[in-house]
Order: C-alpha cells, then structure tokens, then sequence
C-alpha cells in the first residue's frame, strides 16, 4: 500500500484518495472492503435479474398452455436464470462478498495476503459474466440447463459455448479467492489469535476456501472436454461418436456437489456469528461447529452420486452413495442443535439480522430434512427429477444462502457504510419476503410428490393448483426483495449517521475498529487473549 | 399417499412416511422450541443471559441419536428401491423407444403403439432405449424411473401393476424444446383383454388390410411415432412446420446451402422422412429430426401420404 499517505489513515475506506479518482479508484482498488463492495454491487445487479426471470417464469406457469411466453424462452431463462444464480451469486456471495470485506478485520489483518490478486479475482470474475452474456450475441442464450448435460448440450441449434467458457472462467476467480483466503488464514492472524479463538465465519471461509481450491477444477477441465467435444468432436461423451453421457454427469457433480457446500458452508459461518451476538450469550458448542463444518466440506467429496440415483449407474455404487448422503445430513444436524442452545437462556436482542437468522434456521431446517427423502434410495426414485427437487434447493440454495446473505447484510451494514437502514421498513420486508418464500416453493413440494417433472414449460391440468399458489407466492417475494433492496440502497446514502464501533455489541474484532474502517483498518494491531463470543 | 398402483408402491411409501414423520416431528419440536425461547428469553423478558459451558456429553448424543436415525431411514429406503433392481426372468417384454420428443412401444409380436398398453398383475420387464438424448421414463402411479441413456443397450427398468385403469407416464429428463409435451399413458388392462389387445394383428402398422382406410391409418401412424408433437395439424408452427395446407403446394427450402423451391410431393416426403436434413425448410433449423429409416416402412409412408392429401388446401 505504497500510496497510501498519513493523511489518509484516519478516512474511511469510503472516502479516501488513493492514486486515482472517482469510479477508477475503485475498480482499481486493491483494499479488501472496496473489492467486497464491487462484488457486492456486481451481485446486485445480476440478482435481480436473474429473479425477474424467475418471476417471468412462474407467471409463465400460472396456468396451464402458453401465457406469457413460448417453449424456447422458457427453457433459455431457465438455464440463464440457473447459471447466473450459481456461477455468478451463491457459488462466489459470501465469500467474496463479506469474505472480502470482513476476514481481514475479524482475524485483525489490514488485508488479506495477496491485494493484488483478489482484485484480479474480481476482474476475472467481471470477464467471465461478460463471457456468458456474450451467447445473447454469438448464437442466441443456452437452452440446456445450467447442468449441460450431454448428450443435448452437443445437439442444441444453439450455441452453448460462450455460456462454458464464462462459467470456466468464473471457476478461475473462484479459485484465487480461495488461495487468498488460505493463505491469509494461515499467514496474518493477528498475535493471540490461535486456531481455536478464530470466530466461526473465518472458519466456514476456511473450510470452503479448500473446497474451492480442490475441487473447482474438476468443473473446469468438464468445461473445457465439453468445448473440445463441440468444436472438435473429440467423442468423450458423446454417444453418437463412442462417448459415455453417464462420465459427464459424474464429472459434473464431483463439482457441482461440493460446490453445495462452497454455498451453504459460509452463510453457517454468518448464522454463528449473529445467534450469539443478538443472544448475548456466547455461542454453545463451538468446537462442535469448526468440527462440524471441516467435516462436511470432507464427506461433501463422496456423496456426488445421489444426483444420480436413476441415472443408470451400477446399483452397488448407488447404496454406497446414498448411505454417505445420509452421513452428510449429521454435520448440518449438529449446527442446528447447537445454535438453538446457544438461544436457550440468552437475552435475545430481537432485530432485522436475528429475524433473518432465525428464519435461515427454519428454512434451512425444510431443506435438510427434504434432503433425506432424496437421499434415500426408494423415495428418491419417485421424486428425482419433478419439482420436489426443486423445492429442496431453492430451500437450500436460497432459504440457505440467500436468508444468510441478507442476514449478513443486516448484521454488517452499519460497519460497512457507517449509516443504519430503516428497521421499520427492514422488518417489514423481511415478513413479506418469508411468507412469499414459503408460498412460492412449498406447493412444490406437493407437485413434486404428484410427479410434476421439473424444467417444465407446461403441465397437465392435475397441477394447476400448486403453481397457481406458488406463482402468487412468486410475487409477494419479489415485493418483499424489493422493499428490502430499496430500504438498503437507500439507507447506504441516507441512513441514519453510525459513529459508535460496535452498535450491535459483537464481540469479534472487526467491531473494535474504525464505523466505517480506515484503509489499513488498525491504528494499532489488535491482539487477542480470550474465546470469541465470550460475553459475561 | 397419492395414486399408487404397482407392487413398488408399498416399499416407497412406506420409506416416505418414515421419513416425513420424522421430519414433521423434528421441524415442529424444533421451531417449537424457538418460538417458544423467543418469547422467554427476549431481553424485555431476561434482560440478563446466562452463559452456559459446553457439554461433550450432550454434542455426542445429539451426534450419536441422528446417526442411528438416519441409518434406519437408509434401510428402509434400500429395502423398498431393491426390488426395482431385480427384474424377473419371465415377463412380458417391450422395448420404450424415446426421442425428441415422444415416446413409441414395441411389443415382441411386432406390435407397436404410442402408449403403453400392459396387463393387470404381471411383471412387465421394459428395455429402455433412447434414439437422441437423455430421456427419463416416469410412471409416478407406480413409482418406478429411470433414465433412458442414448448408447446403453442394456439399460432396464420393470413394474407389477396392480389396478386396472390409465395412468400418466412422463419424460423427466429435460430433453429440449418440446420436453413438456413428452409425455404418454400406461393402460393397465384385465389380463384376458390384453391378450387380446396383443393379439389383435390388424392394428399393427405394417400390414395394412384389404380395403382398409390408408388416411386413417396414416393419422394414428402420425400420432404413434410421434410426429404430431412437432408437425401439427392444425396450422400452429412448432418445432417443425406444419401439415395443414402443405400437400401439392410449393415450399421453400434450402438444399446444401442452396435455397430452391420444391413441390410438396411423395418424393419430397419420403425423402423428408428417411434424410431429414437434405432440404430443410425455410425457417425451421436442420439436426432437429432423427431418420425414420428402418422405423417406418415403404406402406407406412404411403398411408402417411395417403392422409397428408386430405390436408392438402
């Protein structure tokens, strides 16, 4: 930090002036919290994109028959809406949101190890979203689903290429982010703080950090087979040239399995971080929730073979698959119990992050335990595939990711922007957006059970009712999205001034410094001698 | 649970309640236990936490319970998916051919239908072919799936229906543009009228009787092979363009590259049948149809032709 001059040391990180100015001096800036902003405001943008055309598509089956659009949009925003919401938001979110903006002040860093290279992280990740955006130009948007899955990704008029090498390309940011994360855990925690007194996000960062180094390169080489396989015709997985569709699919999810984890395991870290905060209480189990976490990032690996349960595949290797799923489900078990505990007896300190937090608890708990009736053979069997599935990962991926996310958002806010949003109108979105969530993917479930196959453009007339329901469902939420985003945005100008450091009263480190931090974070290194959480 | 009607169903429900159950009882106990620390323990209630040590003791048994849970939920759901697994020896036999996007089923006496016509109380052992791409064969009354993998031969799935009646059977492995519309029934029928169904050798499209109506003929032939989920009737444009007011007329079409005008005649048909990428119609996008070679015969073409004519403007 070469530029950086004693006038600047006492300026937020909002305001200062480093060599360049206005929007130069952030897109080029190397601080760990302006490069946590631009993911930040990146994700925005394409968030809401990709939820209108979730919302354009429940309208689409609001009733049976064309309504809205025709087969070929459907199936194009489908797969536009599952790419940008997994290669572009939940797989980087946390991590390179309040990863990037909160590891180096929660383990009392100035930043984390290589500046240089996360901003790079975030330029490559701005190129691959370029990338996948430029199939609108060059062929026209995929129509294969975010899963690509041979052998119609090769068959498709369409061209999926730009679509592969984007998400190839977001693999490599993702990769980066995960060695910075490593690297800086390893290297820069500050005197005091051992292994066992970092707090929990920093460890969920840990845990995924690996799963991004290790496994991201799966999907990458995948990618690129898949790329060679369309221009060259190499015939690895194409049947009409000898190749075997079944190793696609298994590449594919020795990814896109752990990748689950690289989603959920971060907004674990998030929950752990408020429960005891709004609790008062220092968090039950602690140890419990590292062990927990390292252990399903480490059985994540194995359980790939439950996304194909009817795939084809040796039945032997089937019930080897789906007893190791059933073993993942104990790990995401313990954190529950463990952060209920930690309420028990507590003085709870009912704000818009505890709300988020807690509904995350909810959710996350449908999600789980609609997790075992995939993991077991039988009942998988019937619902593989139909829209149970997709009720079970949106109650992941975004009851889990996504309430974490604006819990997270809620909790932070002030330290990021030294001003707090209206709480009124925050708690007011939160209960529109809950009961919208629900009403939209619940019924779901029920059609799912049925047998209403997902990727459906149109249905049998047997299904209105659940998608009439869960299509109004679709709307409360994105008012509630709304009303949340708008109070946000607005309140990040407007809000009411913060100066205190710690309004919430957190025990972690990045409450001990600078609403909003100074560049380098620290007027004098922090050292640490007790637990995080320890309250009296 | 919902509409069931195989001898799998037992197994899978019962994994299914199972699993609900102890779900419903996990979720409410603990939402339960939030709502109701919520409402104690909000700082109004006790401005003053107390802070609790942790307990091994208690993160071991509430490792220790789930992990014997979850084990029985797993053997139960081994238990009940097992037998789909082991097909009969003995059973009726027929091939489900899949392709974008419909599906056609093919009996060993040469009879072949669109829909999937079996008898009550028999093991009915299906060979699962796909032509194309992935496709998945979904019959959710019997709680029976699987993929149909282009490539893998030897890929088989078998059911037991139990009641008589039709019941919905469903592609439900995304497979394209039309994948909404690639679905089928399953009639289940008294063993005795099967036989007869089976045996019924006028209906098989092959041999078309004496004096028999060839455009009627051709339609249900339109309707087996799956023709009509692309080509309509009626005028709308789907995949491909349609048959309504096509016979006899000049079309638009480009040949290696080249635009030319061709007439909608026997040669143009036949050719569009067995080669379809050699002219493509103008506006519709070529890869799209697989040959119908060796599917369809020279008669099936003929009484194809034979209905086309009374579509002709």
């Amino acid at each position: 930090m070469s530029e950086t001059n004693t006038t600047n040391q006492h300026v937020s990180f909002l305001k200062y002036q480093g060599k360049y100015k206005g929007l130069l001096g952030w897109i080029l800036s190397t601080d760990h919290k302006r490069v946590g902003l631009l993911y930040l405001y990146t994700m925005l943008v394409f968030f809401s994109t990709a939820a209108i055309l979730g919302l354009l598509m429940k309208l689409e089956l609001i009733a049976p028959g064309m309504t809205i659009m025709g087969p070929q949009t459907y199936n194009a925003m489908f797969t536009v809406h599952g790419i940008i919401m997994i290669f572009i938001i939940v797989v980087p979110g946390l991590p390179a949101v309040f990863g990037n903006f909160f590891l180096p002040l929660m383990i009392g860093a100035k930043d984390v190890a290589f500046p240089r290279l996360n901003l790079l992280s975030w330029w490559v990740y701005v190129i691959g979203i370029l990338t996948v955006l430029s199939s609108q130009f060059i062929g026209g948007w995929p129509d294969t689903g975010w899963t690509f899955y041979a052998p119609y990704s090769f068959r498709t008029p369409v061209n999926i290429l730009p679509a592969l090498f984007g998400a190839f390309i977001l693999g490599f940011s993702s990769i980066l982010t995960g060695i910075n994360f490593i690297v800086t855990m390893h290297r820069m925690r500050c005197p005091g703080m051992t292994w066992f007194k970092m707090p929990l996000f920093p460890w969920t960062l840990y845990a995924t950090a690996w799963i991004q180094v290790l496994a991201t390169p799966v999907i990458g080489i995948t990618l690129l087979l898949t790329v060679m396989e369309r221009v060259m015709g190499v015939g690895i997985f194409n049947p009409a040239m000898g190749g075997d569709p079944i190793l696609y699919q298994h590449l594919f999810w020795i990814y896109s399995h752990p990748a689950v984890y690289i989603m959920i395991l971060p907004g674990m870290g998030v929950i752990s971080e408020i429960l005891p905060v709004f609790s008062r209480k220092r968090i039950y189990g602690y140890k419990a929730i590292v062990l927990s976490s390292l252990a399903i990032a480490f059985v994540g690996y194995f359980v790939w073979g439950h996304h194909m349960f009817t795939s084809g595949m040796s039945g032997r290797a089937l019930y080897a698959f789906s007893f190791l799923t059933f073993l993942v489900a104990i790990p995401s078990a313990i954190k529950v119990f463990n952060w209920v505990s930690t309420m028990y007896k507590g003085s709870l300190n009912l704000q818009t992050p505890f709300y988020w937090a807690v509904s995350f608890i909810f959710v996350f708990m449908i999600g789980g335990l609609t997790g075992l009736v995939l993991g077991s053979l039988a009942t998988n069997v019937h619902v593989h595939d139909t829209h149970f599935v997709v009720a079970h990962f949106h109650f992941i991926v975004f009851g889990g990711t996504g309430f974490s996310f604006m819990a997270a958002l809620h909790y932070w806010f002030p330290k990021m922007f030294g001003r707090m949003y209206d709480r009124t109108w925050a708690n007011t979105g939160w209960v529109i957006f809950f009961s919208g969530f629900l009403t939209l993917y619940l019924p779901m479930f029920y059609l799912g059970i049925l047998g209403m196959p997902r990727r459906y453009y149109d249905y049998l007339p047997e299904f209105h009712g659940g998608n009439i329901i869960s299509s109004l469902g679709a709307i409360a939420m994105i008012a509630g999205i709304l009303i949340v985003f708008v109070n946000l945005i607005r309140s990040s100008r407007h809000g009411e001034k913060v100066t205190e450091k710690n309004p919430w009263g957190g025990r972690t480190l990045e409450w001990q410094t600078d609403t909003p931090p100074t560049l380098e974070n620290w007027e004098t290194e922090p050292t640490v001698t007790e637990q995080p959480y320890e309250y009296k | 649970m919902i509409l069931g009607a195989s001898t799998f169903v037992e197994g899978v429900d019962n994994a299914f309640i199972l699993i609900l159950a102890f779900s419903f009882f996990f979720l409410i106990a603990i939402t339960g236990l939030i709502i109701y620390f919520i409402w104690r323990y909000n700082n109004k209630r006790n401005p003053k936490a107390t802070q609790i040590k942790d307990s091994i003791s208690l993160e071991l048994t509430w490792t220790i319970i789930p992990i014997f849970l979850v084990l029985g939920m797993f053997y139960y759901g081994y238990v009940g998916w097992i037998p789909m697994k082991r097909p009969p020896e003995e059973g009726l036999k027929v091939t489900a051919n899949a392709r974008m996007w419909s599906f056609s089923f093919q009996y060993e006496n040469g009879r072949t239908s669109d829909k999937l016509y079996v008898p009550v109380d028999s093991a009915v052992i299906i060979r699962l072919n796909a032509l194309d791409v992935l496709h998945s064969f979904y019959i959710p009354a019997f709680r029976v799936k699987e993929d149909m993998v282009p490539g893998l031969t030897n890929n088989r799935t078998w059911f037991e229906a139990t009641k008589t009646g039709t019941y919905n059977l469903f592609c439900t492995e995304y497979c394209g543009l039309q994948h909404s519309y690639m679905l089928s029934e399953v009639v289940v029928m008294e063993k005795e009228e099967f036989k007869i169904w089976y045996e019924d050798t006028t209906a098989v499209a092959a041999v078309a009787p004496e004096g028999a109506n060839m455009a009627l003929l051709g339609r249900q032939l339109l309707q087996s092979k799956g023709c009509i989920a692309c080509h309509s009737l009626d005028g709308r444009d789907l995949v491909g363009p349609t048959y309504k007011d096509a016979w006899g007329t000049m079309v638009n079409v480009v040949t290696d590259g080249q635009s030319r005008q061709v007439t909608y005649d026997d040669e143009y048909v036949i050719r569009s049948i067995y080669e379809p990428d050699y002219d493509i119609h103008e506006g519709y996008r070529p890869g799209q149809m697989l040959s119908y070679e060796g599917e369809l015969s020279d008669q099936d073409i003929e009484m194809i032709i034979e209905f086309l004519k009374t579509l002709a403007p």
